[in-house]
């Protein structure tokens, strides 16, 4: 529990993947934040995650 | 499962082995295999008039015209659509063109030999900006100018590319890519090095007035050379296809109805989507994308070679004619290397350390990382006659390439 506490008493450094509103959110605040450009596999299409699988070998 | 990664290094080995040079010119009715009299060739996958977009029926009218089997608008429209006429993808016979991409029997065609592999591929010659054909153009200067190309500049060019015996056009094309250009909407240094090469052949073996002519043509078209470096991809491409089991992209193109793509394992199926109107773009003044054509042309060749958009960052200067900042043009070629198999070996981006640019797009990847080939592209009117009216930044729909993927595992497994 202090390790926590003790982190959010340090300047945090953030890494935001996905939504850039939770980026910006942080941004408004002062914060450092990275963005990464992250998208859901196939967009989340199920039939061709199931046919990426088998072409991945996973 | 077959082993896709061995597959592909094959694939992306043969890409990168190539070595494209102009041998010569010929009538497309003498050079392309399989050009038949009544047939047309056209961008993009396959296409019926009935489903063509504005200025491809443009392009099939004015080249019905200056084949002299239509007198007038009105007769070239009825012939499209009789079923006399054949029409066939330039990919199918070797041959790609830019925009509405239509080659007639009668159109003079650049040849390039792959001198690694020993095949050809065939383009006609660019006729400028604006109101041309290849934008669905048909005005009566737009035929004149056609027959210029014919009865005079090609026999000029293709007398001075004998002189020479070949031209290398994998030489010109990595210096014009240290000289700010892509090979797709940038090939102004291309095109002047070619000026370079060809000038003193073209001098030597035609008359004064001749050479003049033609050398004004080409200095006055700063895209003479993408009908070089379209032919030269697609030579440098088609040894990769048919290889088992590989998942990388031999063809991207476009007939302004359909966008599709083609890959190595998966034989000459094509995989289409609706072809997207470019979203980011520059438009020339007095028009706007209410305008626009949605994206056409086989010149999405260069890309799915490794050069276009995916040396943009290799052309700052670019950002004048489509767009963004210079910066924005690196972060997309960046982009790229998340979905190619490899990085080229002689095409390089000199802003980022001479690297080798990304090529040979994975299908794996792109639908992977939801991220799709990135084009900088030329943009038409929506409507046949017009020609030209913007330029612009498009990404390739991703439902082709996850049809390709869907496709190929069934394929496979």
């Amino acid at each position: 529990m202090r390790k926590i506490t003790d982190l959010f008493k340090q300047e945090l450094k953030v890494i935001n993947i996905g939504l850039l509103s939770f980026k910006e959110s942080l941004e408004d605040v002062g914060v450092k934040v990275i963005q990464v450009d992250w998208r859901p596999p196939a967009g989340g299409d199920e039939e061709v995650m199931d046919a990426l699988k088998k072409l991945l070998g996973k | 499962m077959v082993d896709i990664e061995k597959a592909n290094k094959e694939a992306l080995d043969r890409l990168l082995a190539a070595r494209p040079v102009l041998v010569g010119m010929g009538k497309a009715i003498d050079v392309i295999p399989g050009m038949k009299k009544n047939m047309i060739l056209h961008a993009g996958p396959p296409v019926t008039w009935d489903r063509m977009c504005g200025p491809q029926r443009g392009a099939v009218i004015g080249a019905l015209m200056y084949e002299g089997m239509a007198k007038n608008e009105k007769e070239a429209e009825e012939l499209a659509a009789s079923g006399e006429i054949e029409f066939s993808p330039c990919h199918h016979h070797q041959a790609v063109g830019p925009m509405a991409g239509i080659v007639s029997p009668s159109m003079p065609v650049y040849i390039i030999e792959n001198e690694a592999f020993g095949n050809k591929a065939y383009g006609t010659m660019n006729e400028g900006l604006g109101k041309v054909l290849r934008m669905g153009a048909y005005s009566p200067d737009v035929i004149e100018r056609l027959k210029w190309m014919e009865n005079v500049m090609y026999p000029a060019m293709d007398k001075a590319i004998r002189y020479l015996k070949k031209i290398d056009m994998k030489n010109i094309i990595a210096q014009a890519l240290h000289m700010g250009d892509e090979l797709h909407n940038r090939n102004k240094g291309a095109t002047s090095l070619f000026f370079r090469t060809i000038a003193p052949a073209m001098v030597k073996t035609s008359d004064a007035a001749t050479a003049e002519a033609v050398l004004k043509f080409i200095d006055g078209n700063d895209h003479t050379f993408l009908n070089l470096s379209m032919p030269s991809a697609k030579a440098s491409l088609d040894p990769a296809r048919n290889i088992e089991g590989s998942t990388m992209v031999v063809a991207m193109a476009r007939n302004g109805t359909d966008f599709g793509i083609q890959v190595s394992g998966m034989g000459d199926q094509w995989f289409t989507a609706p072809a997207p109107v470019p979203p980011n773009a520059l438009y020339f003044p007095g028009f706007s994308k209410e305008d626009a054509n949605p994206d056409i042309g086989d010149s999405s060749i260069t890309e799915t070679a490794g050069l276009g958009g995916f040396a943009i960052g290799a052309a700052p200067a670019i950002v004048q004619f489509v767009g963004g900042t210079p910066q924005d043009g690196l972060n997309r070629t960046l982009s790229m290397y998340e979905i190619t198999i490899g990085e080229n070996n002689v095409y390089q981006v000199p802003y980022l350390n001479f690297r080798g640019t990304p090529t040979g797009i994975d299908i794996r990847k792109v639908v992977e990382k939801n991220l799709p080939p990135f084009i900088d592209t030329g943009i038409a009117h929506k409507k046949p006659g017009i020609g030209q009216v913007g330029a612009g930044l498009v990404d390739a729909p991703i439902e082709v390439f996850k049809k390709a993927v869907i496709a190929f595992a069934k394929k496979y497994s």
